[in-house]
C-alpha cells in the first residue's frame, strides 16, 4: 500500500513537470497569428519603397546578438528576465503608442522560446497597437543567418 | 482497496502523460548536423570557470568531451542537463568529460543554477568569440561531442534524445587517441 502511494506521487509529480514545463515553453505560440510577422514579411518591409522603418527589438542573449542580430535592431535583454522587461519598458515608454514595433529573439525554436511572449505582454499591456513579433520557428541562426539575409555583428 | 486501483491507474496515466511529453518534445527539434564519422578539429580555447580558475578544451585531450552551448533561460537547454549529469556519472571511469559553455549574459544566474541543480561537470561562461570559432551557436542549446584526438564526431542542434547521445559517447568511448 505504502509503495503504491509512492509510486503514485512520484508520477504526478512527473506528471505535473512535464505539464508546466509544456507550459512555459508554449507561451510563444499563445502570441495572436495576426501578431507575428514572417521573415519574408520583415525583409519585405526593410527594403525600400515599402520601407516601414519600424523599431526592431532584439529581446534574447547579448552573447547571440553580438554573434549576428538584423541590422539596426537593438539589444534589449532577455525578457524572460525581470531585468530585461524593465529595460525594455524604459525603452519603450517614450515612443508613440502607434509605432511599429518588431520584437524577434530567435534563441530557441518558437515553441520553446522563453523571451518573447513576456516582451509581447509587456507592450501590449503598454499600450502598442502596432507590435509585431519576428516568428523565428527554428533558431536566428538557422533561419536568418544561414539563409543569407542581412546580419551586423557587435554591440 | 478501491483507492488504491484508482491512484494506480492515474499513476499509470500520468507517467504515460509525462513520458509522451518529453519524447514528442525531444523528436521535434533534435538533429545531428555532422554525418557520422566526419570529424573537424575542434577550436581549442581557454575560458573562465564560475570558481574562478581557466578551464582550457585542449588539456582534455586524450578523452571524449561532450561540449554543451546553453543558457539559463533556454528550456530544452535545461532539460538535457540531468541527462547530461547522468553520462558523466556513468561515463567518468571510462573517459568522458562533459563542459557546459553558458551564453547567460552574466554568471549570477549560472552559478545559482549550478548549485541548485548539484552538477557534476565544469561550467564555464562562454561569450560571441567561442560561438564564432564553433561556427556562429545562434540558437540553443548545441552540443558538441569530441573523440579522444579532440575532433568534432557529431553536433546536435537543439534538444536531443539522451538515448542518442549515449550511443555515440559509448562508441567514442571504445576507440583509442591516435
Amino acid at each position: 500500500m505504502r509503495v503504491t502511494g509512492t509510486f503514485a506521487k512520484l508520477a504526478m509529480l512527473l506528471a505535473v513537470m512535464s505539464l508546466s514545463a509544456s507550459e512555459v515553453v508554449a507561451q510563444a505560440t499563445s502570441i495572436p497569428q495576426a501578431r507575428q510577422i514572417s521573415i519574408a514579411e520583415l525583409v519585405k518591409l526593410l527594403q525600400p519603397p515599402e520601407k516601414g522603418n519600424p523599431l526592431i527589438i532584439q529581446v534574447g542573449s547579448h552573447v547571440l546578438y553580438s554573434q549576428a542580430h538584423i541590422p539596426g535592431s537593438e539589444y534589449i535583454g532577455p525578457a524572460s528576465s525581470d531585468v530585461g522587461i524593465q529595460q525594455l519598458r524604459k525603452r519603450a515608454e517614450s515612443l508613440g503608442r502607434t509605432r511599429l514595433i518588431v520584437l524577434y529573439c530567435g534563441c530557441c525554436p518558437w515553441n520553446h522560446c522563453p523571451n518573447v511572449k513576456p516582451a509581447y505582454d509587456a507592450l501590449q499591456a503598454m499600450g502598442f497597437r502596432n507590435l509585431k513579433v519576428l516568428y523565428i520557428a527554428n533558431n536566428f541562426g538557422a533561419d536568418w543567418v544561414d539563409k543569407g539575409y542581412p546580419t551586423a555583428k557587435g554591440d | 482497496m478501491g483507492s488504491t486501483k484508482t491512484w494506480t491507474v492515474v499513476a499509470a496515466l500520468a507517467i504515460l502523460l509525462g513520458a509522451w511529453l518529453f519524447f514528442t518534445r525531444h523528436n521535434r527539434a533534435s538533429r545531428a548536423s555532422l554525418p557520422q564519422g566526419q570529424t573537424a578539429p575542434a577550436p581549442d580555447f581557454t575560458l573562465p570557470q564560475l570558481n574562478g580558475q581557466t578551464l582550457r578544451l585542449s588539456s582534455y585531450r586524450g578523452q571524449v568531451v561532450l561540449l554543451d552551448f546553453w543558457a539559463t533561460w533556454c528550456v530544452p537547454c535545461r532539460e538535457e542537463i540531468p541527462h547530461f549529469m547522468a553520462l558523466q556519472d556513468k561515463y567518468r571511469a571510462d573517459g568522458l568529460q562533459v563542459i557546459g559553455v553558458s551564453m547567460d549574459d552574466g554568471p549570477e544566474q549560472v552559478r545559482t543554477f549550478c548549485q541548485e541543480f548539484h552538477m557534476n561537470y565544469p561550467v564555464v561562461m562562454g561569450n560571441a568569440k567561442i560561438g564564432e570559432l564553433y561556427g556562429g551557436v545562434l540558437g540553443l542549446p548545441i552540443a558538441f561531442l569530441l573523440d579522444r584526438d579532440g575532433r568534432v564526431y557529431a553536433k546536435h542542434i537543439g534538444a536531443t534524445k539522451p538515448e542518442i547521445i549515449e550511443k555515440e559517447v559509448v562508441s567514442l568511448l571504445q576507440t583509442r587517441p591516435s
